[in-house]
């Protein structure tokens, strides 16, 4: 165990550095010059030279990238061009909206893909599962931007249920927190939800049609007893797994939804950061991903072993 | 080639023809792919022609799904949109399938170094979320339809290469792979003979529900100013621009965001009906 | 009983007073500001949020004429080379430091000396300060310059607490920003909010209801009214003109337009880099006929549904420098293809590059249909805000359509876009005798000699036509009935003064 963790993570480094130059050059190459969006509608042209200057940006590509990863190591991940603020203040503000947004949407996507999937084999060969099915590919198949859209102007503008936008930490006002999470997490569930009632309803099939069934079966237990008791605990071994990956997903996912319905999340700061030519902010925030990313998927590997006795002595 | 495999063939088409689900897909692709082809022939107006007078018009008998912001009749904009909607999931694929069906075959063949090398890369690209790589690219090629497919097919590639990557390392050791070595076929021959065909199986399957996410992409790039601008009509752009005219014209953003939600829908049933057949554990 | 009545009359009035004052005022914006620091900011945001933290030397009434702020009044010597401002010596920066006439000199001496102010230029032709007594503040300038009372009413003359300022950490200014207007700065979340609560020590402080000003940032203008109209927001910014008529028809918002100080403009590159030698638009007659075939009252008319006031100058109507001479050209298609015809070319393949936002993409679809009528084949290349500026410093393009948010003074307006040197002159047009005019009317301080100039450099410029200018950008504000006593300024600030919030 100790040993596949070490392993993961000292594959991971070379992942990562390779993370960091993909996106440092990635960005050094868009066009744009972000003095120019710096200087703003004036261009006194002492002042963007004195910008170039201070942000290093006239210095060749390679010595660029060192100097940042110096600045890294030493756990600064530099300053926003636009606002000065420090990204790692930025990402503290931004991280837990997007986390607050994410495990809702997970939230919400385990309470209905989760059952959806176990009716679907249960009931395997019926309407209802034909039904189950169409409705988990659908979610995945809307788009969600649009879903956004049509529940701001049905919920909120006509209906005045939920706010249009914006966000409330929990710890100011839990029930407004909430509310205004409610919508985006509710977009974001239904893609996730659909892989999740998928895969639930695949390995309920494999658990339901397997030995310790029957054998429960004919030893006369109830077939509700048998789909909860014995069927379900297996078939929810590799969910775990699963879910531990959607949620890196999610965090991704997050982009678009926290486009739409304005929440200040890591997903919304990348974008913008992208648009402003935002170099320092791009670069710290694609790192943290990755790190997250890396992690997440580290940790879907313990618990999958973990969760699979079996394996544990492989 | 052998009876079995033809046997297994026919199977797995009678198994397909039998899950309704599928065949459901299928018709929906066959519909929209049909209607983008024809397109000019049922068009009836100009999807380009503005009209100052008939601006965010109902759906009526003169247009039938009402017209735009500029008053372009939205129906014969639905259907050239079609094309481009289709058109970057298609080729998006088909660039993501270039990049990384090869990609994934030398890696899982060559194994040792070879495989070292462009699996951390695939890790890496694959640590960076899908959409913000597409933005970026998009942002670097500049605002196109075709930038944004070469976005969309470069930021989807990391994944068939691990699916082929996988693929090849299951049927790596098999015997008809290492009997072909035995009698001395060169590794071109074994790739393309032997190995590709076995593998091809989960990549259709992951082609199809890609081309899905790609034209979800296509529309997401367009929401957000990135992919086929204006004045040619692209699903995705057109929701972006229908954005703005929720209240005053719902059907603007309505039409097309059905339509991408039907043919995403169809593409990810035929994907499934196709997952369904194709799978060798499900033998029933 | 008298008495218990009015205690309870009192308390009553106390609470009512007590929630007025209690309440949070939320304003929905286009976009995020930058830097909260106005000697190194740059966006229009920021500059409404700094008209409620950060009080200036003078401010600008809806007329656009000077009004005192932290001055109480001022004077030009004969010679227009020193400017001296009597200051008001009740003034508390929200640290509880002293606001005097060194202050004063402190931040006029930042602007002009920090290496990466963006004042610089404005305050050019300041020589030296002197701060001779606590309410005295001298201006010694190198030349008369009539644009510097302007400059003064905006960031130029916003006033910090010195005591913020450290040479060896710039950006501290900024993330808590001490000045000393009516509100005070309370935090800010970059992409989320910036708060301001009320400064008890304001010396107007009466005139200010709301405990708390929030600011919201939604760049989607479609979520930003509908956030107004779910009761989330109470006054935004910047509402879509096709929003209008939906926003006049509901009963529990008011649309309050006001006709802005800038203009919507589409500029020829005539002499920057590769792309201009072959450019159709090199020929005067190509831009005039350009010009013939778009109406601008039908962009005016489907696109911006009766705000977007077609421009012929950059002046706009409000400005005491805008000219009769030059009414708006009408559309005549027949006229541009003859002028075509005479410069020998009539079918002009051209390519129109503008920023990526549906109201510009409208626009740029509409010229496109209309010029092709006069035989222009126009192609479109939208560009994303940030290439953009770098396609037009670099002059990688034939012609564009582009924005200017507008200055208080004319010189703001003209200056930087037409003369040969301008930093904003992105077309390269460069005319001498424009540039002799430009600077003259930069010194004259007589309102009418100094439209007479004007009108001279325009009578060129019209014939030469550099630049087009479409419509006058207007400032579409929307509030909830329930705020009261908000009026738009044309030059987009938000002002708080007298504005309440109904319970």
């Amino acid at each position: 165990m100790l040993k596949l963790i070490l392993n993961r993570i000292l594959v991971a480094i070379p992942t990562l550095l390779l993370v960091s130059v993909i996106v440092f050059t990635l960005q050094k190459i868009l066009p744009g010059d972000p003095v120019l969006t710096l200087a703003g509608e004036e261009r006194d042209p002492v002042v963007l030279q004195y910008l170039r200057d201070k942000y290093h940006l006239d210095d060749p590509l390679p010595v660029q990238y060192g100097a940042w990863v110096m600045q890294v190591i030493q756990g600064d991940l530099g300053k926003s061009l636009r606002t000065d603020v420090p990204v790692t203040t930025l990402i503290a503000q931004k991280l837990p909206v997007t986390l607050q947004l994410a495990s809702m949407a997970m939230l919400f996507a385990l309470l209905i893909g989760i059952p959806a999937g176990i009716i679907a084999a249960v009931r395997k060969g019926t309407y209802i599962e034909m039904g189950a099915n169409m409705v988990a590919l659908s979610g995945m198949s809307v788009p969600g931007f649009w879903l956004g859209i049509l529940l701001i102007m049905l919920v909120s503008v006509q209906w005045q249920l939920l706010p249009a936008s914006g966000y409330v930490p929990p710890g100011q006002d839990l029930w407004l927190s909430l509310k205004t999470m409610v919508m985006p997490a509710f977009v974001l569930s239904t893609a996730i939800a659909a892989y999740l009632m998928r895969h639930t309803r695949s390995s309920m099939l494999e658990a339901l049609s397997a030995d310790y069934v029957r054998t429960a079966r004919a030893k006369g237990v109830s077939p509700r007893g048998v789909v909860l008791h014995h069927a379900l605990r297996n078939a929810l071994m590799p969910i775990v797994t699963l879910v531990t990956l959607l949620f890196g997903e999610l965090l991704a996912g997050a982009v678009l939804t926290e486009q739409v319905f304005t929440i200040p999340g890591f997903g919304k700061l990348m974008v913008d950061a992208v648009f402003n030519r935002d170099y320092a902010v791009v670069q710290g925030v694609v790192l943290v991903v990755a790190v997250g990313f890396i992690f997440m998927n580290l940790l879907a590997d313990v618990l999958y072993v973990l969760v699979n006795p079996r394996l544990r002595h492989a | 080639m052998s009876a079995i495999t033809i046997r297994s063939r026919n199977r797995a088409w009678a198994k397909f023809k039998a899950n309704r689900l599928a065949m459901l897909g299928a018709v929906l692709v066959l519909f929209f792919v049909v209607v983008a082809l024809i397109a000019p022939l049922i068009a009836g107006a100009d999807p380009f022609k503005t009209s100052f007078t008939a601006i965010r018009k109902a759906p009526s008998a003169a247009h039938w799904l009402g017209t735009d912001e500029l008053g372009r009749d939205l129906f014969s904009r639905m259907l050239f949109g079609a094309r481009a909607s289709l058109m970057a999931g298609l080729v998006s694929v088909l660039i993501a399938l270039a990049v990384g069906v090869p990609l994934g075959l030398i890696a899982g063949y060559f194994g040792k170094w070879t495989d070292a090398v462009i699996s951390r890369f695939t890790e890496a690209a694959l640590a960076i979320p899908f959409l913000i790589l597409a933005i970026a690219l998009a942002a670097f090629l500049g605002p196109s339809l075709i930038n944004a497919m070469i976005a969309i097919g470069v930021s989807a590639a990391p994944r068939f290469i691990r699916i082929t990557r996988g693929q090849v390392l299951a049927v790596k050791n098999e015997d008809y792979v290492q009997s072909a070595k035995a009698l001395g076929a060169s590794d071109t021959r074994i790739i393309l003979r032997h190995i590709l065909p076995n593998v091809m199986p989960p990549l259709i399957v992951q082609a199809t529900i890609t081309i899905a996410t790609a034209i979800i992409a296509e529309a997401s790039l367009s929401f957000l100013g990135l992919g086929l601008q204006p004045p040619n009509p692209s699903w995705g752009s057109m929701l972006n621009t229908a954005k703005n005219f929720m209240s005053q014209a719902p059907w603007m953003s309505i039409f097309p965001g059905s339509a991408i939600f039907l043919v995403v829908l169809g593409f990810n049933l035929l994907g499934d009906g196709l997952r369904d057949a194709l799978d060798p554990r499900q033998k029933t | 009983m008298k008495r218990i009545t009015s205690v309870l009359f009192g308390a009553v009035l106390a609470t009512c007073a007590a929630s007025a004052f209690s309440q949070n005022l939320r304003i929905g914006l286009q976009e995020d500001p930058d830097v909260l620091d106005p000697h190194r900011a740059r966006t229009y945001v920021g500059r409404i949020v700094f008209t409620s933290l950060c009080d200036k030397l003078i401010d600008i009434s809806t007329d656009l004429k000077f009004v005192p702020q932290l001055a109480k009044s001022w004077s030009f010597s004969p010679d227009n080379k020193v400017l001296t401002f009597t200051l008001r010596d009740d003034v508390l920066f929200h640290d509880g430091s002293k606001f005097d006439a060194a202050a004063a000199k402190a931040n006029l001496e930042r602007a002009i000396q920090l290496p990466d102010s963006l004042r610089k230029s404005e305050l050019s032709s300041v020589q030296s300060v002197e701060a001779p007594n606590p309410t005295t503040l001298v201006l010694n300038l190198k030349q008369p310059d009539a644009t510097l009372l302007a400059q003064l009413t905006d960031r130029a003359g916003m006033m910090l607490s010195p005591k913020t300022f450290d040479a060896k950490d710039v950006a501290a200014v900024g993330r808590a920003p001490v000045c000393s207007g009516p509100y005070k700065f309370v935090e800010r979340v970059q992409n989320d909010r910036i708060v301001l609560e009320k400064f008890d020590q304001y010396y107007n402080s009466k005139d200010f209801s709301f405990k708390r000003v929030t600011f919201l940032p939604i760049p989607d203008s479609t979520v930003r009214l509908s956030n107004l109209q779910s009761g989330g927001l109470d006054l935004i910014e910047r509402v879509n003109p096709t929003d209008a008529p939906q926003v006049k028809k509901d009963a529990k918002l008011a649309f309050l337009p006001i006709a802005g100080l800038g203009f919507q403009q589409i500029i020829f590159n005539i002499d920057n880099g590769p792309l201009a030698k072959d450019n159709p638009f090199k020929d005067k007659r190509v831009r005039h006929a350009f010009e013939l075939s778009v109406d601008r009252q039908a962009i005016n008319d489907v696109v911006g549904e009766g705000i977007f006031e077609p421009a012929q100058q950059p002046f706009s109507k409000a400005s005491p420098f805008y000219s009769e001479k030059f009414p708006v050209t009408k559309r005549d298609v027949v006229k541009a293809k003859a002028l075509l015809k005479d410069a020998g070319q009539t079918n002009p393949k051209v390519e129109l590059i503008f920023g990526n936002n549906t109201t510009e993409a409208s626009i740029a679809q509409l010229i496109q249909a209309m010029a092709a009528e006069a035989g222009f084949e126009v192609s479109l290349r939208p560009t994303e805000f940030a290439a953009m500026q770098k396609e037009a410093a670099s002059g990688n393009f034939q012609f564009m359509l582009i924005g200017w948010s507008g200055r208080v003074d004319p010189d703001g307006n003209i200056h930087q876009f037409v003369t040969c040197k301008g930093a904003l002159n992105d077309g390269r047009y460069c005319n001498p005798q424009v540039d002799q005019l430009l600077n003259d009317a930069r010194v004259l301080t007589d309102v009418d000699k100094r439209r007479a100039v004007y009108d001279q450099a325009q009578t060129i410029l019209q014939d030469e036509l550099p630049e087009m200018y479409v419509y006058y950008q207007p400032w579409p504000f929307a509030a909830t009935k329930k705020v009261q006593g908000f009026k738009p300024y044309p030059d987009g600030m938000i002002r708080l003064q007298g504005v309440t919030l109904a319970p």
